[in-house]
């Protein structure tokens, strides 16, 4: 075998809840803000998209009307991202970049759904009622705006990132192996330069009533995910979060600067009948990352669900040597854009030299002086899929 | 003895085990069976009511249950049949004990009609909205359905029944998304990472909404009557795809471990290839550019060249837009001999599996090799005068073929190709 070959982080692009783009990020991280939405589906709370021009990413009406909001916020994050690296408009390099995009699917058309649940519930439909609804109320490209590998069609569409295409399903684990196979791709020299990220709009009835099946969804009143013990839950998020990951001599040649280097990403499916089965998957996971040295921080999707989120507390209380932040207290829960956001805040922190302050009344975060040289991040999904990356300062 | 590594070097991938299951039967042996004897898995649907619906017809496979019924709930179920029978047939591990990761394609997960009307019965107030529902959702009664709907939940359950090894991958190219689970095992074989893959493709997803959608973009054949004549690949008065199920599995592994445990090699994928289609969201580009280049970066994944592919199993849906894209693009590649090159597409008899095709036809690829024999394209009765491929037309032929082309070309401008071979080459 040769030598595996070094992968840096060149690109990234941000739109959540707070804002978008990384200085505006940057800031609203370290002054604490959170935007949450208690109100429009209470009683559940949202943290829902900052004002968005999506004009300035997706410049043809036409290609937004084809796409429900999430494929608009992950194509504009796409954008960002490339924007971010340097490689936006720049042919050569689109037509052979690679992509791994991690995608749930889209938006229901909330209006036919409730015409016909209120109609069956009356009784008295004939038979061939659903097929007749459905073939004359459902527009006849919303298909395509709620496809799962439509949104990395989408980015091809109107950014041109045309080299391969895939598309991971399955919640918070999608995008953490969409991070682990693209860096496996690159470091094997596989792919030299590959789009990963996801997206999610969490502004959703259909969404929010499937993890009310199984009692998800944070209420009434908004806490910090270390403070949900009592009254667990996540708060639905909206953001789109992509990066652009390239081998250090594809950088290097065509003189991209760098935010980080990604040096490895685990994954694992524990078995969670036993309790205790996530802290125990996390510390294999971290010993398989190979551990960090002094000076490392933590940056978790811990979503505030129990018991998974005690497991991991309990996994990074063994390991108080990093200092944590949880993404999920700022940006709500965003089921496969969790880690790729990780993954972008662990670049953007170690690229501005500090960690953004903790926003945690349980004092579970601590402060952090002085620059990082390594980031872990952390993924463990609200029912199943456990991740971590190291992303590390290029010295 | 062979070399265990290929001319650029990398890791020989073979295939030590096979399981399919289609609406012609479950097993190879069945479907081979009707395969070769053209028979037609499509028939008239009887699952739900088909009033209201432009087309009527699809390749179920009626004869696997699940309770309560599902769409997702099927597709696990034809997984874990085909699943089953590739383990069986390649004797690695033990049960329950997969020595590598799993690759699963698999059709978008969502909450399905029967459960929202569930749901929607449990309001009991005239007139609800959403806020209501939400209102009768929690609690536990609905419970099952948060893990039944959740994309990864079929992965989940194949990881755990099979054993197999790290995260699981669930993936979707649309109708590419067999082919790209075999390129997953194939590029994790190739890296060095593991010595086995289980690579699964299923869907079990014809349901009312399913084929509304797809009606509704003008993809499937209207052509009801008689259910078995509507899929027509590469004919003239071809007017769509028919909507199928059915799971394909093969156990991928290094050609070196292969032989090291005394297994039975059952062909090689020599290569793998794939290039996006920016064009349109549902339609190639006209110019055939990226199906050229998908084939082309195959060949050369494989390090062959045209005249040594022998035998094309085509994506031939059947739509009138990609049998057309699918000439263009092969006969751009093999110039004078895409004509006589024999081209066939399994999707005549048993229809479009859509997320399982690329996995289900690259078996049927590999069965081909295996009987040199070649299955028929079967409804070909007007040939269209613009596609002169030899589709191999409605009668099975015995040939000599040393490398098949299995190409799979999805929404989203997802092309995906494939090259297996009896030996390596």
């Amino acid at each position: 075998m040769t030598e595996p070959k070094e992968a840096w982080i060149t690109g990234i692009g941000i739109v959540s809840s707070l804002g978008e783009g990384l200085d505006e990020h940057w800031d609203a991280l370290n002054a604490r803000r959170i935007n949450v939405d208690e109100k429009r589906f209470a009683p559940y709370i949202v943290h829902p998209l900052a004002p968005v021009s999506f004009d300035a990413q997706i410049p043809k009406k036409g290609d937004q009307r084809q796409m429900e909001a999430w494929q608009r916020i992950g194509t504009y994050a796409a954008g960002l991202a490339l924007d971010s690296a340097g490689v936006k408009g720049n042919q050569e390099i689109l037509g052979r970049m690679d992509m791994i995009v991690a995608a749930g699917g889209g938006e229901r058309d909330l209006a036919v759904d409730i015409a016909i649940l209120n109609a069956d519930a009356k009784g008295n439909t004939a038979p061939n009622f659903l097929n007749e609804r459905l073939m004359n109320d459902l527009r006849p490209t919303l298909f395509l705006a709620q496809l799962s590998n439509l949104l990395a069609g989408n980015i091809a569409i109107v950014h041109g990132v045309s080299g391969t295409s895939r598309t991971f399903m399955g919640e918070e684990a999608a995008s953490i192996d969409a991070a682990r196979i693209a860096l496996a791709r690159i470091a094997s020299g596989q792919s030299d330069i590959t789009l990963v990220g996801a997206a999610h709009n969490g502004e959703r009835q259909d969404l929010l009533v499937l993890y009310e099946f199984g009692d998800f969804n944070l209420t009434d009143k908004f806490t910090p995910v270390w403070a949900r013990r009592e009254n667990s839950g996540f708060a639905l998020g909206s953001a789109g979060v992509f990066l652009v990951i390239e081998s250090r001599e594809h950088a290097e040649a065509r003189g991209a600067t760098p935010y980080a280097r990604l040096t490895n990403v685990v994954a694992d499916l524990a078995q969670r009948k036993q309790p205790g089965a996530v802290t125990k998957s996390l510390e294999a996971l971290w010993s398989k990352l190979g551990p960090p040295g002094d000076n490392c921080a933590l940056i978790t999707g811990a979503t505030g669900i129990e018991p998974v989120t005690s497991e991991e507390r309990a996994f990074l209380t063994a390991h108080a040597g990093c200092a944590v932040r949880a993404t999920g207290t700022s940006f709500g829960h965003t089921l496969e854009t969790q880690f790729p956001l990780g993954l972008a805040l662990a670049a953007l922190s170690i690229s501005r030299g500090g960690l953004f302050p903790p926003n945690d009344p349980t004092g579970l975060e601590v402060e952090m002086s002085g620059p990082p040289s390594q980031i872990v991040v952390v993924g463990a999904g609200h029912w199943q899929g456990e991740g971590m990356a190291m992303v590390e300062a290029i010295t | 003895m062979t070399s265990p590594r290929d001319k650029f070097g990398r890791p020989i991938v073979v295939v030590t085990g096979m399981g399919i299951v289609t609406s012609l039967g479950a097993g190879k042996i069945d479907n081979w069976k009707r395969l070769t004897a053209g028979e037609s898995g499509i028939r008239t649907v009887t699952r739900f009511p088909v009033d209201g619906l432009k087309s009527t017809m699809a390749g179920t496979v009626d004869f696997v249950s699940v309770d309560p019924f599902s769409s997702t709930g099927l597709t696990e179920r034809l997984a874990d049949i085909a699943a089953e029978e590739a383990l069986g047939q390649s004797g690695i591990g033990s049960k329950g004990d997969f020595p590598g990761p799993l690759f699963l394609a698999v059709a978008p997960v969502e909450v399905e009609w029967p459960q929202r009307l569930e749901v929607g019965r449990a309001v009991g107030k005239p007139d609800f909205d959403y806020p209501d529902i939400l209102r009768v959702s929690g609690g536990g009664k609905f419970g099952q359905y948060h893990h039944r709907f959740m994309f990864g939940s079929v992965a989940g359950h194949l990881a755990e029944t099979f054993g197999t090894k790290g995260s699981p991958i669930s993936l979707s190219t649309a109708c590419a998304s067999g082919a790209t689970a075999i390129q997953l095992g194939v590029e994790a074989i190739r890296r060095g990472e593991t010595d086995a893959a289980l690579c699964i493709a299923t869907d079990g997803s014809v349901n009312p909404e399913a084929l509304v959608r797809f009606s509704l973009l003008s993809a499937l054949s209207t052509q009801n009557d008689p259910p078995q004549a509507a899929s027509k690949p590469f004919s003239k008065n071809r007017d769509g795809f028919v909507m199928a199920e059915g799971a394909g599995a093969l156990v991928l592994e290094s050609y070196e471990a292969a032989v090291a445990r005394g297994a039975t090699i059952l062909g090689v994928v020599a290569g793998c290839g794939e290039l996006t289609d920016s064009f349109h969201r549902t339609r190639s580009s006209p110019d055939g550019k990226p199906i050229i280049g998908c084939v082309r970066k195959t060949l050369a994944d494989a390090g062959m060249t045209p005249e040594q592919v022998d035998h094309i199993n085509a994506h031939g849906t059947a739509t009138p837009e990609n049998d057309k894209m699918e000439y263009l693009g092969i006969s751009a590649v093999f110039g004078e001999r895409a004509k006589q090159i024999p081209v066939s597409s399994n999707k005549s008899m048993i229809g479009h599996t859509i997320s399982a095709a690329g996995a289900v036809e690259a078996i049927i690829s590999l069965l081909t090799l295996e009987h040199q024999r070649i299955p028929p394209t079967i409804n070909y009765h007007i040939p269209d005068p613009a596609i002169p491929f030899d589709v191999v037309p409605n009668v099975a032929r015995d040939a000599r073929v040393t490398a098949v082309m299995s190409n799979s070309f999805g929404f989203g401008g997802q092309n995906a190709s494939l090259i297996l071979t009896r030996e390596p080459i």
